[in-house]
């Protein structure tokens, strides 16, 4: 029974982790790729917990889904202040 | 029209592969030799309640010094690629700048010693729960980022990054010295005596290694943000 339920919940995950690679990949806005691939590893960490591995969980979601993006939003912001694109 | 096709043989080739690597995949259903040996052995050797953290510390203790390496040297070459900002403009930016919202302000002010007392909390309890050094300095480091969201002037002292960073990797080597000369090799955590499993103050020197190891990681991030926030948008 449990079973069902976790290989379920990791299907729903791998199908919304490649919707959003997907977004990130197809859409015009810098930011809103950020964003996506930022969901990204948010679902990635969730997807640990369900493997039984809250460690990496831990570490993907304060790196991968926190300072990298929000590294990639200074980096942003820092090209926009200069030249004109 | 050429690009294309040379994008779908790709594509097709490592389909190819990728199924041909499936074909050959029988899941496992045992701990290899090496896991099984840390499964059976971390808890009576180390008194560590985590596996995952008496691996990481102390028998795969050489590998996590060359990742805190790495992570130094990195934060270092931002530093050195970034540090020709001057402060020049400053005044100027600082009357362009809208003020953050009274949301983000308070909600800052708030947050921000929670946040660093999550972090100190996951690499003290690295040994009983899961996370620990890189974890936690990690949140450690969010924590410096929510200040610079909430007001981007803010500048941290280097100095203090510095001295923090350099010292807690002296005395992670220097921990680890210790145990060439009192235990069984370089960075044996056996150097302290074991405790009572499951308590705080347990598992030979492992908390104090990944507090060490948290606060360095936690510099090294911070520096590397402070050093981006201070770059100028010239």
């Amino acid at each position: 029974m449990s079973h069902t339920v976790l290989l379920t919940l990791s299907l729903l995950l791998a199908v919304a982790m490649i919707g959003a690679a997907w977004i990130t990949i197809s859409v015009h806005r810098v930011a809103t790729a950020m964003l996506a691939a930022g969901l990204v590893s948010l679902f990635a960490s969730v997807m640990f917990l369900l493997l039984a591995a809250p460690d990496v969980a831990m570490t993907e979601a304060a790196i991968g889904s926190g300072l990298t993006t929000f590294l990639f939003f200074f980096v942003l912001g820092r090209v926009r202040g200069g030249s004109d694109d | 029209m050429i690009r294309n096709f040379a994008v779908f043989l790709l594509l097709l080739g490592l389909a190819a592969i990728f199924m041909h690597l499936m074909q050959g995949y029988i899941p496992a259903t045992g701990l290899n030799q090496t896991a099984q040996y840390y499964a059976e052995h971390a808890a009576q050797d180390l008194g560590a309640a985590n596996i995952v953290t008496a691996i990481i510390v102390t028998y795969r203790g050489l590998d996590t010094l060359g990742e805190v390496t790495v992570l130094f040297l990195a934060s270092t070459i931002i530093g050195m690629v970034l540090a020709h900002g001057s402060n020049k403009h400053r005044r100027a930016l600082q009357r362009k700048l809208p003020p953050s919202g009274e949301l983000l302000t308070t909600g800052s002010r708030l947050l921000t010693p929670l946040i660093l007392l999550f972090g100190a909390y996951v690499f003290l309890n690295g040994h009983l729960t899961p996370g620990g050094g890189f974890q936690g300095g990690a949140i450690l480091a969010s924590a410096a980022l929510l200040l610079l969201l909430t007001d981007p002037l803010r500048r941290f002292s280097h100095r203090l990054i510095a001295v923090v960073e350099s010292i807690s990797g002296l005395v992670f080597v220097g921990l680890g010295v210790l145990g060439l000369l009192l235990a069984g090799g370089f960075l044996d955590s056996r150097i302290l005596p074991a405790g009572d499993f499951g308590t705080l103050f347990s598992a030979g020197a492992i908390p104090l290694i990944y507090s060490f190891v948290g606060l360095k990681v936690g510099a090294e991030f911070t520096s590397m943000l402070a050093h981006l926030a201070e770059t100028e948008r010239s």
